[in-house]
């Protein structure tokens, strides 16, 4: 039996521990990190506005009709919304899905080497109805397209 | 809470390998409610998610609670030959991890 006024240390030591493993795993992947970090900022934007600035400062968004955007035209279930993203523009090296009316709009961001042809798939959350847009970050600039998505039960319920 | 491993399909058509993952968890927005006790259910969603063919890693994904429960993801990687590894790792904002591998065909 371990006597009362040290019981504490042993349960520090293993916080301690399990603090230690939490940093290793996050040391583990550190390679991925300093090839793309994470626009945390981004992705606890309110509002479409702020997670754009976030993400591209200043820079002017362009409409391109070379970015195909698949989303349903109406999803019956706001849970699974299946968004394939996909551009012929060349030296792309970012695509991100946006949802304007959702709580936090930005939903997912790839990086991508050159290796992979820029198209990608995914099924995403909606709250309600929305604007779903697709930008695409280019060497010359940032690009986007959007679609409306009617959706007829949410998929952030409570 | 243990973490189920990504499974991960890999198919190469004309040069080009098509690979589809799943990644088994509850990505929980923060926002849901527990039915009988009213409770908030913590957020708990994967933040990052990587993929790498042969060690090297060519496609980074940063997620958001917004992306659907048991995530479905998929991209075409070009030049991929048989043989070729491809392997996808996440972490979540809980610190938790998995991976998958999958040798193509």
């Amino acid at each position: 039996m371990i006597p009362k006024n040290q019981r504490g240390t042993a349960v520090n030591g293993r916080r301690q521990f399990l603090r230690w493993m939490a940093a290793a795993m996050v040391v583990a992947t550190l390679p991925a990190r300093l090839w793309a970090a994470r626009p945390n900022a981004a992705f606890e934007g309110e509002n479409p506005d702020s997670v754009l600035k976030e993400l591209f400062g200043d820079i002017g968004i362009q409409d391109s009709s070379q970015i195909t955007l698949k989303v349903p035209d109406i999803a019956e279930n706001g849970a699974v919304v299946p968004v394939t993203v996909a551009t012929d523009l060349p030296g792309v090296e970012a695509i991100y899905i946006l949802v304007d009316n959702n709580p936090t709009p930005l939903s997912a961001a790839f990086t991508l080497s050159p290796k992979i042809p820029s198209d990608v798939s995914t099924r995403i959350k909606m709250g309600g109805s929305s604007m779903v847009r697709a930008m695409v970050k280019t060497s010359d600039g940032v690009f986007t397209t959007g679609k409306e998505v009617k959706v007829t039960i949410g998929g952030c319920g409570g | 809470m243990a973490t189920k491993k990504v499974k991960i399909r890999a198919k190469i058509k004309n040069g080009v390998a098509q690979i589809k993952a799943l990644m088994p968890h509850p990505m929980e927005t923060g926002t849901r409610r527990d039915a009988t006790s009213g409770e908030v259910i913590p957020a708990h969603y994967i933040e990052e998610v990587t993929c790498s063919l042969n060690g090297e890693v060519i496609l980074t994904g940063h997620w958001g609670p917004s992306v659907s429960k048991n995530p479905y993801f998929s991209f075409n990687v070009l030049d991929a030959k048989p043989g070729d590894t491809i392997s996808i790792t996440w972490v979540d904002n809980l610190g938790e991890s998995s991976s998958g591998e999958a040798v193509l065909k």
